[in-house]
């Protein structure tokens, strides 16, 4: 299946993707920021989509944007948030910022200009078709024990919340 | 007017100076204007979360004056204002005044009044469980069963009117007896009532006691224990269904229950599902009793003999019957002209709803209108 | 032009797939244009058959027999005045329903109406599914915020809650389908959603009867866990008026409530179709591996015809039962008019090229239409789950079940 109009697609969901970020720190209203954020996360795995990963973009939009943003707005509602806005903004750490947002910056500049000369050649090109069932195999069969112990992980960090937020109905 | 010991509200916040969202301690109100409080009723709630920590019912928005109206009408003309107090079951109200001046002037109806007394009185407590099933489904989500009981109910109403011309405040009793004889057809009409309805009774019941939905919602909601009950002086099937076996029909005979063979249905836990059944099971023996009266209904006069003017010599009498809704009780003192001096309604829906702070404390929210709607109150009862 | 209309009819491939723009928009616009007929109709089936089950009659005056009630409906609530609360968000506000009706229409793209009929045929159809319509939970916890007032972000953050809940449920009962497509030759089972169905079909069994009783019981919990995902009854309580909380739309009005409807509904449809593709066997008709041969074909095929002629009969015995009295001229003519036109519908369905393509379209449509009318009897039947009796059935009742139909159902693939 040949792609269609790739330039015009890159270009409008990395912008998309661009000015959703500026807005989540530039807007004043934490839910306001919470939406940004979801319409960049959508953008980016319209991103994914363009690599061939349609499995990525799916579990993209089913955990991020869909789970792990709903908690976000979850935790922004229940927050008591005219306390925080009265309280006075303040940034103490202006230089040091600055300083390392240029230094990043730097840093991406660089790689930008060596180009696909920094990193090795890709192994093997993935198929499209079958994304999902190579997903699968590399998960379940090469990087079984880190996919068992990120599982394992992420079940104390839910028995942990739920021990601690816990109270008796 | 000073306390001597103070009586703390349970709506006192622990901590007042907190928003909802810190403290966890919120107070909600339920207005007076609400789908799922039958009336005008206002519950303050003190919630922590779900949790219900107390409740506070605020009564009197339909208070009407009933018992001091009572003091300048004569005994026969407050008749009709007793209908108006629990206006769903309006046949027992009356039975209950009719009776209580009866008392007073030491009259007794005839048999035959008596009988037809107790066919309608029955009929009532059908008439008043139907619509208590069909909105105690509806506030706990089945909406179906309010249409099917409000049926089954139209056909107590049309028996109502054509007895006595009203449906619903029906004024069917005066003081001595009947004044209207059963018309024609009567026997007929209720006999053909009480072969139409155990089928639709089953339907209720097939419905609601079974589906595990019902059983959830109302098992364990909304207990009570008969020791509270008896302290509270909660009467009624919300008493027999926490397991004493009281009933006035039975305890202190009135009218002709003796002649009638009938058994009280009890139950164990106290809680809403056990209320639920017992106000089924009072529905059949309602139709046991109603059968035995229509077969054995004695001939003779419908009226006793009563003075033109009453006027009952000075003294005070207390009588109360089996509302549907519990012992509704009326004391009358009378000082010897023809209208009463004090005329005081103990109406059952009064004093059980007395009893929603204990039975909703330690529930949720949604469990507070499935309680209300259990112990089957009645507004214009409760404030009068 | 002739020919291009008659060489895309004969091709075999989606339109997606074909890489074909004009055909897929055509696709969109009749699928679009399906579902909103589908959720009108639906208002008004709900409204009768409520009714009847109440034993009333439900809207009977605004068209023959309630007809056209859903075109009052929609006029009243368009033409209705548009409040917004003082200090809500407005954007926000504004965003809410449309984030719930873009999430409950995107998931139309990928549902197959038959072997080429659906808009496009993603690799991963199931997961673009349940992607999409668990965006529309954002939607809900916007629509409760913005409102600016306690009671609807309660509302909200039940309703999501339950949502999220039932999601896992929905997902495992998900998983364990899929996992029964892989049981072929080569070994590789798929995600998509006309994949699901072929698969069905060389598997000759309906994934509802397979490993009996696993696949049923994945059924079941998948057919409990939507109706709470879109929040009928008896899962209703945060929508419910007679609980504190009056649910997360109760600020909006007019045209924007209406949109959250039409949501609503949406949604219903699109869950029942994931439902049918994966445990109904799609578009395939009743006995298609027991009953082949091409008399049995000839005899299903004639099914949709007569349908309509019944519907047109049904029609017609209206028409008859219909008052004499000069008010109800209009009413008569109408109903009259609308038996014709479903006796004609039938004519045309038995006319055998209609038939032959019809056949698919018809019987996934018929299955989903059974599902409707299934959330209808729950709504009129059922009481309404607790809250936290809701959360519990969620997590502690459906999810261990799911689970253990996944490994069950995983073991059976490996062992039979």
């Amino acid at each position: 299946m040949t792609p269609v109009a790739t330039p015009f697609f890159f270009y409008f969901l990395a912008g998309l993707t661009l000015l959703s970020a500026i807005l989540v720190i530039t807007r004043k209203n934490a839910v306001h920021s919470a939406l940004a954020l979801i319409l960049g996360l959508l953008a980016q795995s319209g991103l994914y989509l363009m690599l061939y990963a349609p499995f990525v973009a799916g579990v993209q939009i089913i955990l991020y944007a869909g789970g792990i943003m709903v908690l976000f707005l979850f935790v922004i509602m229940l927050v008591n948030l005219e306390r925080s806005q009265k309280e006075e903004q303040f940034n103490r750490q202006k230089v040091a910022g600055t300083l390392a947002a240029i230094a990043l910056g730097g840093l991406f500049v660089a790689v930008f200009i060596k180009g696909k000369a920094l990193f090795p050649a890709s192994s093997n090109q993935i198929a499209e078709g079958s994304n999902t069932q190579q997903v699968g195999e590399l998960l379940y069969g090469q990087y079984m024990f880190a996919f068992e112990i990120a599982s394992l992980l992420l079940l104390v960090a839910i028995i942990g919340a739920v021990v601690m937020a816990k109270k008796r109905i | 007017m000073p306390d001597s010991t103070p009586h703390p509200s349970p709506l006192e916040l622990s901590s007042p100076d907190k928003t909802f969202l810190d403290s966890n301690e919120l107070i909600l109100n339920m207005g007076p204007q609400h789908p799922a409080t039958h009336g005008v009723l206002r519950v303050i709630l003190k919630l922590d979360g779900e949790k219900v920590l107390g409740v506070e019912c605020v009564i009197g928005y339909l208070h009407r004056g009933v018992e001091k109206i009572g003091e300048n009408r004569t005994y026969a003309m407050f008749n009709p204002y007793v209908d108006r107090m629990d206006y769903v079951a309006a046949v027992s109200n009356g039975l209950g005044y009719c009776e209580t001046v009866e008392k007073l002037l030491q009259i007794e109806a005839p048999p035959r009044a008596n009988y037809i007394r107790v066919i309608l009185t029955e009929l009532n407590r059908l008439a008043s469980h139907m619509l208590w099933l069909g909105t105690h489904a509806l506030d706990i989500g089945a909406m179906t069963p309010l249409f099917y009981t409000f049926r089954d109910r139209e056909e107590i109403l049309k028996i109502f009117e054509k007895y006595c011309g009203a449906r619903l405040t029906t004024h069917a009793f005066r003081i001595g007896g009947c004044l209207y004889e059963t018309y024609d057809g009567f026997e007929r009409d209720v006999k053909k009532f009480i072969d139409f309805v155990p089928p639709k009774i089953d339907e209720y019941e097939e419905l609601l006691t079974s589906n595990r939905i019902w059983v959830e919602r109302t098992k364990n909601v909304g207990k009570i224990s008969a020791a509270d009950c008896k302290a509270l002086g909660v009467t009624g099937p919300v008493l027999r269904a926490s397991g004493v076996k009281w009933d006035i029909r039975k305890a202190l005979p009135y009218a002709a229950y003796p002649d009638f063979d009938f058994e009280i249905p009890v139950g164990a836990n106290g809680d809403t599902y056990d209320r639920y059944l017992v106000r089924m099971q009072e529905m059949r023996q309602s139709l046991r009793i109603i059968r035995q009266a229509v077969e054995g209904l004695p001939e003779g006069p419908i009226m006793a003999k009563v003075p033109k003017v009453m006027k009952p010599p000075a003294g005070e009498v207390y009588h109360s019957i089996e509302a549907p809704k519990g012992e509704l009780g009326y004391f009358i003192v009378s000082d010897g002209s023809t209208q009463p001096y004090r005329v005081r309604v103990r109406p059952p829906s009064f004093v059980n709803l007395q009893a929603l702070d204990l039975m909703v404390r330690g529930q949720l929210v949604a469990d507070v209108i499935a309680v209300i709607g259990t112990l089957d109150i009645v507004l214009g009862e409760v404030d009068r | 032009m002739l020919d291009y209309v008659t060489s895309y009819l004969s091709s075999n491939t989606t339109p997606g797939q074909a890489g074909n723009l004009v055909w897929a928009l055509i696709y969109i616009l009749i699928v679009f244009g399906g579902v909103s007929v589908a959720v009108m109709a639906m208002n008004w089936l709900e409204r009768k058959a409520l009714a009847h089950f109440q034993i009333r009659l439900g809207p009977m005056r605004v068209g023959p027999h309630g007809l056209l009630q859903p075109i009052a409906d929609a006029i009243k609530l368009l033409t209705k005045e548009d409040i917004i609360p003082e200090r809500a968000d407005r954007l926000v506000f504004w965003i809410a329903p449309l984030i719930i009706l873009c999430a409950s229409f995107a998931v139309y793209v990928v549902i197959p109406f038959g072997p080429t009929h659906a808009i496009t045929d993603l690799n991963i159809g199931i997961l673009f599914m349940l992607g999409v319509s668990s965006l529309s939970v954002l939607g809900v916890v916007m629509a409760g915020w913005a409102s600016n007032s306690h009671y609807p972000l309660i509302g909200s953050l039940r309703s999501s809650a339950q949502m999220i809940s039932y999601e896992v449920a929905m997902g495992l009962a998900v998983v364990s389908a899929i996992l029964m497509t892989s049981l072929n030759p080569s070994g590789t089972g798929t995600l998509s959603m006309i994949g699901i169905v072929e698969a069905q079909q060389r598997q000759q069994i309906w994934y509802l009867f397979k490993f009996f009783p696993l696949g049923f019981i994945a059924f079941a919990i998948f057919a409990i866990a939507m109706v709470a995902e879109t929040n009928r009854a008896p899962f209703d309580l945060p929508e419910a008026e007679s609980e504190l909380t009056a649910g997360f739309h109760t600020e909006y009005s007019g045209l924007r409530w209406s949109l959250f409807m039409l949501g609503e509904y949406a949604a219903m449809i699109a869950v029942s179709s994931i439902a049918v593709t994966l445990w109904l066997g799609g578009w395939l008709r009743p006995f298609p591996n027991a009953l082949t041969g091409a008399t049995w074909d000839l005899a299903f095929s004639l099914f949709p015809g007569f349908l309509f002629l019944i519907l047109a009969a049904v029609a017609w015995v209206g028409v008859i039962r219909m008052p004499k009295h000069p008010y109800f001229r209009v009413q008569t003519l109408g109903l009259a008019g609308f038996g014709v036109v479903l006796g004609l519908i039938g004519l045309v369905l038995f006319v055998p090229p209609v038939r032959d393509r019809i056949q698919d379209i018809f019987w996934f449509t018929a299955k989903v239409a059974f599902f409707m009318y299934m959330y209808i009897w729950y709504r009129a039947t059922f009481p309404r789950y607790r809250f936290d009796q809701l959360m519990r059935v969620g997590w502690k009742v459906l999810l261990p079940i799911s689970l253990a139909v996944l490994i069950g159902t995983a073991v059976a693939g490996v062992v039979l």
